[in-house]
């Protein structure tokens, strides 16, 4: 009993440390005098990236704690002993996702901070607590845990998006963040709330046995409606249809780098719920969850790309990009809609192929949110008439921006995005959904033509400017949190093994 | 070790080349053709292991590279990939040596050279790879550098044909992706040699028609096979010479030699069942590609809608499933790329010097006025039309041989009748070129300002080709006694 009870600290040190920092900057703030206001954001950066560290350090082995002994569900259904928090290499990977976009969102913040006047302090304290969330929700391995995890990863960003609080559309952000969050946590909640009373279970292992082996509940058209009640919460976090329309607004009211933060931690949080929940406590439902997953990954990647071919700005852009690639990222998981697909080899090859893919976009797009911050800094406005001919003012950043929209698009030189590309084709034709793979095929013809079209306008002759802008503030930290995205996403085109080998490890049962 | 050269060269030649200043504008054309001809001179070196009769790849590499996919980095070199490589090489040289002369705004030869390396990269390594992903790699590895070129150095709706072509491309690479883990789904291996060697086995008759149709509508829109045609004559029109002669030259021949190499002896129940919509595709390709010959006005145009019906006699070979089929695709590829190379070459000379390709502004006369060009040119035509003595007689001659006679299994009635209308198209190819020597060859000089002939670097780049177009028509067994024993071994899984 008692070895049941203990805690294994060594799997909860990131998350742990992230906490630590987020208190250490709180309090900091307040001793800081306002001219070093920044010196809070750097302090987050040593908080997260040492996170990082600490979670590499801990390895992928296999660590549970929070644990309940073995015992017997309602309906005489067995399940022997349960852990509320899991650090694996399904764990290790998203820890060092959250971790890594997190440090390069913090280092975007660095600027905007002194300029747009942003509480620093707070910032840095609620970025923090983000993480916090978002790495309990990497370890949790039950629904309340889960849903908990949840929250604490988004309230942080209500305020996040409204902080630039002189502009009216950075409120409307908030505003909008804030309904469509409140209203899809609810409705998670009463699906978790179902869950429970159908099967008398929380942790996902157990939920897992009890639906597989009651037929009860296959007869009651209750236990259907409470599985998808469940991934609604999740759905919203990734932007996907139908739960994606506040993306768009609240990508461009808030500061870049929160945007940049919503595109990629946040949507990489909402993916690892939905693999948890879907993979583990739901898998012997997948006839029910395979075929909602397939219909959101078709709607979009098709509404995202035909809506972003009409937009005039590149936030904007990359924001029904981003609602485009959470369609690629789930369409491995809409495998299961078919019988062949619902084999152990084709789901276990659609979950490493969805962390895969995951992990490759949060590369690529951070980049990309990067390169808008640096021009964010002359041209605020971010209109796409803003970039043209960026290769005459800033030429290395120009190559970034296309190497990352190439990437995005899938098409060499961008070879991170185009094994991501493979990856997911790959999932989906070993599962059988043969349909599905040329869905995405067509797909990704509409995705590179506004990429392209962004990213050859970066060459050409720049629009007359009638006033020139004085010369943008020097930022090391924005020219390192280029570097650093473009080196990670250069060297994972030519190394993918490193993410899909540990995606491959990955596997939920 | 000459694989991985034939490659690093080009690609570090590339880095280097866009990271140079732009000021240094003549040392960029000439690193360029260093490092064009360095990789030349490297890939005649692939020939070393050779010898007469071998079958398999007398060179390889095979390494790990992403496990987790399956993914091996495997290169090698046979009869069939041999030609197209050197083709590429040569073809990429000439290119470099061109542009010492001849460099379209906006200039930054170092930019250009460098997505001309970068092209070269995936060109050579399509032909090299014996992994189906890595093929596809390679496959996709072009079609940001043509993107980039057509619309940067190409003419004034550049953009708009860039787009056309890199949408199109793109379309058919993703639908040879579907195809190629089709096939990789159900075999449970990327290596090419291994599937050949299975003929098929272990790959449902159904599964292997789908996944036919999937490489062969990937492949049909790079060749282009009609109807998915549309984008090469925009693209031809607005690129610059250099482009050009690199889409027609190697770029057209991806898809072919994608058809060969990966479609016909992996998937061949398939092949077996589809091979006749090839053909009668292929035969509408030769006639639609000589009857929009007779409406082009402008030169660059016009050979584009004849490559379009020179890859349709490709298109017909490879659908007769036979050695004498399979053989005459692979020498009209090559003579195709001479041939077509050159005679872009010619009409960017043209271009340059008259500013127009548009044939009645260029006026009669041109053999008299700049008389060197004007026999090139004349050659070069009289080649394309296929005159036996020329590189472009074996391939269409043995296409329509090979539909005479088509694999056991397949309908031999409606072969011939395609046969024959592919001779018709032959014909009427003469036809349309006679009719370009007419306008704008023959007559006599008419006034105007004195214009400079054939220029040294031009004559650098240009002569070699002519050469080859001759030597290829009397000795086409340097092709084809290299191709025989590769094709043989491809078409075991028909006989």
């Amino acid at each position: 009993m008692s070895q049941l009870q203990r805690i294994d600290y060594a799997a909860l040190s990131p998350l742990l440390v992230v906490a630590g920092a987020a208190l250490t900057v709180l309090v900091a703030d307040l001793f800081l005098p306002l001219a070093r206001r920044p010196f809070a954001v750097w302090l987050a950066l040593a908080g997260t990236v040492t996170a990082l560290v600490v979670g590499l350090s801990v390895g992928g082995t296999q660590r549970r704690t929070f644990c309940t002994p073995a015992a017997t569900l309602p309906h005489g259904v067995h399940v022997g002993v349960s852990c509320s928090f899991v650090f694996d290499h399904f764990t290790l990977l998203l820890t060092v996702i959250f971790c890594s976009a997190a440090a390069v969102c913090l280092l975007l913040s660095v600027l905007p901070v002194t300029t747009d006047r942003l509480p620093a302090g707070e910032y840095a304290f609620l970025v923090l607590s983000s993480l916090v969330g978002m790495l309990a929700l990497a370890g949790a391995r039950d629904l309340i845990t889960l849903v908990i995890a949840l929250e604490v990863l988004t309230l942080p960003i209500y305020v996040l998006a409204g902080l630039r609080r002189a502009d009216p559309r950075s409120a409307e952000a908030a505003v909008k963040f804030f309904l469509i969050s409140v209203l899809s946590g609810a409705v998670t909640l009463f699906g978790v709330s179902l869950v429970y009373g159908l099967t008398g279970a929380v942790h996902l292992d157990r939920v897992a046995a009890a639906l597989g082996q009651r037929d009860d509940l296959r007869h009651l058209p209750l236990t259907a409606a409470a599985v998808l009640l469940v991934l609604v919460g999740f759905a919203f976090k990734v932007s996907a249809v139908p739960f994606h329309w506040w993306a768009p607004d609240t990508y461009q009211g808030a500061p870049v780098p929160v945007a940049a933060f919503l595109s990629t931690a946040s949507k990489a949080a909402g993916v690892a719920g939905i693999l948890l929940v879907v993979l583990i406590g739901f898998r012997p439902y997948a006839d029910v969850w395979g075929p909602v997953l397939a219909v959101l990954a078709v709607l979009s990647m098709t509404l995202g790309n035909l809506v972003a071919l009409r937009q005039r700005h590149l936030v904007r852009l990359l924001a029904w990009s981003s609602v485009a690639q959470a369609g690629y990222i789930l369409l491995p998981l809409g495998v299961a809609a078919t019988a062949h697909g619902r084999s152990d080899h084709a789901l276990r090859t659609a979950g490493a192929a969805t962390l895969a893919y995951l992990a490759l976009y949060v590369a690529m797009n951070v980049g990309a949110f990067a390169c808008v911050a640096w021009v964010t800094r002359r041209t605020p406005r971010n209109a796409l008439e803003d970039y043209r001919g960026l290769v005459r003012r800033s030429p290395l950043v120009a190559v970034a921006l296309a190497f990352f929209l190439l990437c995005l698009a899938g098409l060499p030189p961008g070879l991170a995005g185009l094994f991501a590309k493979v990856v997911v084709f790959r999932a989906a034709l070993i599962g059988g959904a043969g349909m599905l793979a040329v869905i995405m095929a067509i797909n990704t013809v509409i995705g590179l033509y506004y990429y392209l079209r962004v990213a050859a306008s970066l060459f050409v002759a720049p629009a007359e400017d009638a006033a020139p802008r004085p010369n943008p503030p020097r930022s090391v930290a924005l020219t390192a949190a280029i570097t650093v995205s473009f080196a990670v996403t250069v060297l994972l085109g030519f190394a993918p093994q490193v993410v899909l080998g540990i995606g491959n490890l990955a596997r939920l049962p | 070790m000459t694989l991985l050269a034939v490659l690093l060269i080009p690609a570090v030649g590339a880095l280097v080349l866009a990271l140079l200043p732009v000021r240094l504008d003549r040392v960029a054309r000439l690193l360029g053709v260093a490092i064009t001809g360095a990789t030349f001179v490297v890939s005649l070196a692939l020939i070393a292991g050779r010898h007469s009769g071998a079958a398999g790849d007398w060179q390889s590499v095979n390494a790990r590279w992403v496990p987790a996919i399956g993914l091996r980095f495997h290169l090698g070199v046979d009869g069939i990939s041999l030609p197209l490589v050197l083709l590429t090489t040569l073809l990429s040289l000439l290119c470099a040596v061109y542009t010492l002369q001849s460099l379209p705004p906006p200039g930054r030869a170092g930019t250009m050279l460098a997505l001309v390396l970068l092209l070269e990269v995936g060109m050579v390594g399509t032909f090299l790879a014996r992994d189906l992903l890595l093929f596809f790699l390679f496959f996709e590895v072009v079609l940001a550098p043509m993107y980039f070129l057509i619309a940067v150095w190409g003419g004034a709706n550049a953009r708009h044909a860039a787009t056309k072509f890199v949408l199109y491309t793109l379309l058919g690479s993703v639908l040879l992706l579907v195809g190629l883990l089709t096939v990789y789904a159900s075999a449970g291996t990327l290596d090419m040699a291994a599937l050949a060697h299975r003929r098929g086995a272990g790959i449902a008759h159904s599964t292997q028609v789908l996944a036919f149709l999937a490489l062969f509508l990937g492949l049909a829109v790079k060749s282009p096979l009609w109807p998915l045609h549309s984008w090469l004559p925009d693209a031809h029109t607005e690129a610059p010479t250099v482009g050009s002669v690199l889409l027609a030259g190697v770029l057209l021949k991806m898809g072919t030699y994608g058809l060969v190499r990966v479609a016909l002896p992996i998937v061949p129940a398939g092949a077996k069942q589809l091979a006749p919509a090839l053909a009668v595709l292929a035969v509408a390709g030769i006639i639609v590609g000589a009857l929009c010959c007779f409406a082009q006005t402008d030169l660059k145009r016009l050979i584009a809608y004849s490559s379009v019906g020179h890859m349709g006699f490709v298109l017909l070979g490879l659908s007769t499933l036979t050695a004498v089929g399979v053989q005459a695709a692979l020498i009209g590829n090559i003579a195709h790329g001479v041939i077509t190379g050159l005679l872009f070459f010619l009409v960017g000379g043209l271009k340059d010097r008259f500013h127009t390709g548009v044939m009645a502004d260029l006026g009669a006369g041109i053999g008299a006025r700049l008389p060197a060009l004007g026999g090139l040119l004349t050659l070069t035509a009289i080649a394309s039309l296929g005159l036996p003595g020329l590189a472009g007689f074996w391939g269409e001659a043995f296409a329509v041989a090979g539909a005479y006679r088509p694999a056991a299994g397949l309908p031999r009635t409606p072969y011939l009748v395609l046969a024959a209308i592919a001779a018709v198209g032959a014909a009427l190819a003469a036809v349309y070129f006679l009719r370009v020597l007419r306008v704008v060859v023959a007559g006599p000089a008419p006034d105007g300002p004195l214009l400079p002939d054939v220029r040294p670097a031009e004559r650098l780049a240009w002569v070699p080709l002519a050469v080859l177009a001759v030597v290829l028509g009397v000795f086409p067994a340097l092709v084809l006694e290299c191709t025989r024993p590769a094709v043989d071994l491809i078409l075991r899984a028909y006989s």
